[in-house]
């Protein structure tokens, strides 16, 4: 087993594919020669030449839709948006065309795409260079989002991401990149597309979370454990498909439940995992469900970023909330 | 349409860029030299001097974390102050991200590009009478809304232009190509300035279009398309003093390609060696467009090396002073944030800053 971050796990997930088919092809703005902004692609070009790994010119829209377009032909491409921000400008052919490619042509063609893009706060970035839009991909029919927290699952899923025949949106947090690094497998293996996994066990609270917050949702729960309280933490991993049951179990255990999202409060991925908990779960219930979530503003500019992203603090006044209800 | 006899502009063949100055600060072409008053001369020096010297000092305030995202110009004095300096002050500037030096010359406060930079609203809040917008970080975005704006001036009958910045990876996005046919359509009074600076992050030109230039797009677009020296002053002035008038006189559009070079990265957190050798920044370090206004300014008379190091000094004396009034200024706070997102703030965001509070 080789030590990586989650880039390096990405990296290694994407050199894998491209081993074992060569119908796997990777694009996009700066990709090819030196490898993408963060180094990402880095080696690529190198090893499987410029036919399966080159950067396009600079416009979003074209790298989407040629996707498509190689999708249709049977390639697997991997379409790298170089930030976050920048996919409105491939809006329509990621939500529109690829995610209804097998509904439009009766299952004729799919779109078996990676939109690859990084994402996600706290590093002071540009504008626009760390929203976290996973709830606009989210209410999208036909296409998967996967969020991964860790290197090992990153890689896993990526390799599960690249073999799927319907598109996948994977984000990955730029404040992730370089934090640490794990022991990852060498070669082949997957992580499946669609399941949750709890990443700490407890009886009192269920946080539930997905990407970087699943880290600052454990740094809670081990303040909370001082207090004797203990808090069960859950990683989504992917959003769509949302897996609802790993959540429902744990409410059912610890009949209290706090969902921390990144993204603005309103209208996002902790709004539905509450809906869902409504549904299936109400009885089992305590105390109501809360987000810690940003406020509905725009992301704002780096100099309250701080202020503005959930911490462990303001996950741990969420879960007293929820626990003294 | 017959052939054209003026070579910088475009048809269907290979075009020769327009040159005025030669690098050794001779003149070669005298019909284009534009029209300015020894004064005017030596301030256009004056801002070109400065804005490199800011550009130094900024990157210094990058590396020392007292400025957030920064692009870097030097290189680009040329086709930043010297276009500017052919507007009006009504005229309206829709900048990329690297275009702070226009707003700045365009009656931006430079503490509230600082400001920008270290990642506070205020930096973007731009003053009444400055016809600015805040630099657009969507690659493209900004060409849409000076053709709008040139959309606005012709509704309004109003005798203004609106100009707008992007680089060559720029000239590749849809909303480029949009904005240029609107404004062909419309025979708006927007100029397209592109600063092909022959990379796009890493990416070079030869990878970002097959077309023989920037300038052809324009064909396309049935709009007026250039080509110039943009490491030559008097060719920017000249080109945007031109497009200026025939956007004045109803003739429309203009797409502007400046070739230039940008001596720094990209940006603070890229490393130019992995994409660039040395030989080609030595080539173009001697078009450096500031050495060849000196030394045109030097032969008549009205520029000196001592002028050139004491505006350095008064630069880094500004450039210190406004970073600190950035500094001191009072910091955001997140009610603040929710309360700039409507005019009147609705009841579910009062709650919200509850949390805050
Ligand atoms: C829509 C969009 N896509 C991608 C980016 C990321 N990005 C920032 S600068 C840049 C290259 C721009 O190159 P160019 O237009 O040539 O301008 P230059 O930086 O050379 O001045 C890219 C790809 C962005 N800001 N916006």
């Amino acid at each position: 087993m080789a030590q990586m971050n989650l880039k390096e796990a990405i990296r290694d997930a994407m050199r894998v594919e491209l081993e074992r088919d060569p119908s796997v092809l990777i694009f996009g703005e700066d990709v090819g020669n030196v490898g993408g902004v963060f180094r990402a692609t880095e080696g690529l070009q190198k090893d499987f030449g410029e036919e399966r790994v080159f950067d396009t010119p600079l416009a979003e829209s074209a790298i989407g839709g040629m996707a498509v377009g190689l999708g249709i032909q049977g390639f697997r491409p991997i379409a790298e948006i170089q930030f976050v921000g920048f996919i409105f400008e491939a809006l329509d052919q990621i939500v529109v065309q690829a995610a209804r490619m097998r509904y439009r042509s009766g299952g004729r063609y799919n779109s078996p795409i990676v939109f690859r893009t990084p994402f996600g706060g706290g590093v002071k970035a540009a504008e626009l260079h760390t929203d976290a839009l996973e709830g606009l991909i989210a209410q999208t029919p036909g296409i998967k989002l996967v969020v991964p927290s860790n290197p090992y699952d990153a890689k896993g899923l990526m390799i599960s991401a690249i073999r799927d025949n319907d598109p996948v949106f994977f984000m990955e947090h730029l404040n992730l990149y370089h934090a640490y690094r794990e022991e990852v497998p060498e070669g082949e293996y997957t992580v499946e597309i669609g399941k949750a996994k709890v990443v700490r066990e407890g009886s009192d609270v269920t946080i539930v979370s997905y990407g970087l917050m699943v880290h600052t949702a454990v740094k809670a729960a081990e303040e909370l454990e001082k207090n004797g309280i203990k808090a069960e933490v859950i990683d989504l991993r992917t959003l769509v498909p949302l897996d609802i049951d790993t959540v429902i179990e744990s409410v059912k255990k610890t009949n209290r439940a706090i969902i921390v999202q990144e993204a603005q409060k309103s209208a996002g991925i902790a709004a539905e995992v509450i809906a869902q908990i409504n549904e299936k779960a109400i009885l089992h219930l305590e105390a109501p469900v809360l987000r810690v979530a940003p406020p509905d503003t725009v992301y704002p500019f780096a100099q309250i970023e701080d202020q503005w992203l959930p911490s462990p603090a303001t996950i741990i006044a969420g879960v007293n909330k929820v626990l003294e209800f | 349409m017959s052939k054209s006899k003026i070579p910088y502009e475009v048809y269907t063949e290979e075009v020769e860029a327009l040159s005025v100055l030669s690098p050794d600060g001779e003149i070669v072409n005298k019909d284009k030299v534009p029209n300015l008053s020894d004064d005017q001369l030596k301030e256009l020096m004056y801002r070109m001097v400065f804005t490199r010297t800011w550009d130094e000092r900024a990157i210094n305030l990058g590396r020392q974390g007292r400025l957030g995202f920064y692009a870097p110009v030097s290189g680009q004095e040329a086709t930043m102050v010297g276009s500017e300096f052919a507007l009006d002050k009504n005229d309206f500037i829709c900048p990329g991200y690297r275009d702070m030096p226009q707003l700045v010359w365009h009656g931006l406060p430079l503490y509230q590009a600082f400001l920008y930079s270290r990642g506070h609203q205020h930096g973007g809040q731009i003053p009444e009478g400055v016809n600015v917008l805040m630099p657009q970080i969507i690659i493209g975005a900004q060409v849409l809304h000076a053709m709008g704006i040139a959309m606005g001036y012709k509704l309004k009958k109003q005798q203004q232009v609106a100009i707008t910045y992007t680089g060559d990876g720029g000239s590749s996005e849809g909303d480029f190509y949009e904005a240029l046919n609107f404004a062909g359509v419309y025979k708006l009074p927007v100029i397209f300035f592109v600063q092909n600076n022959g990379y796009a992050i890493t990416t070079p030109f030869s990878k970002q279009t097959a077309a023989l230039s920037i300038a052809h797009k324009a064909v396309a677009a049935g709009i007026r398309g250039v080509k110039i020296d943009g490491m030559d002053v008097f060719a920017v002035i000249s080109a945007v003093q031109e497009a200026r008038e025939r956007a004045l006189k109803g003739e429309g559009a203009t797409l502007i390609e400046a070739v230039t070079y940008r001596f720094r990265p990209h940006s603070l957190s890229d490393d130019t060696s992995k994409y660039r050798t040395k030989e080609e920044e030595g080539e173009w370090s001697e078009k450096d467009p500031i050495a060849r206004l000196a030394k045109y300014l030097e032969k008549k008379g009205l520029w000196t090396e001592e002028d050139t190091a004491r505006v350095k000094e008064e630069a880094k004396a500004t450039v210190n002073e406004q970073i600190k009034k950035a500094e001191q200024t009072e910091k955001m706070t997140i009610p603040g944030l929710i309360d700039s997102m409507f005019e009147t703030t609705p009841k579910h965001l009062e709650e919200q800053k509850a949390d805050f509070q």
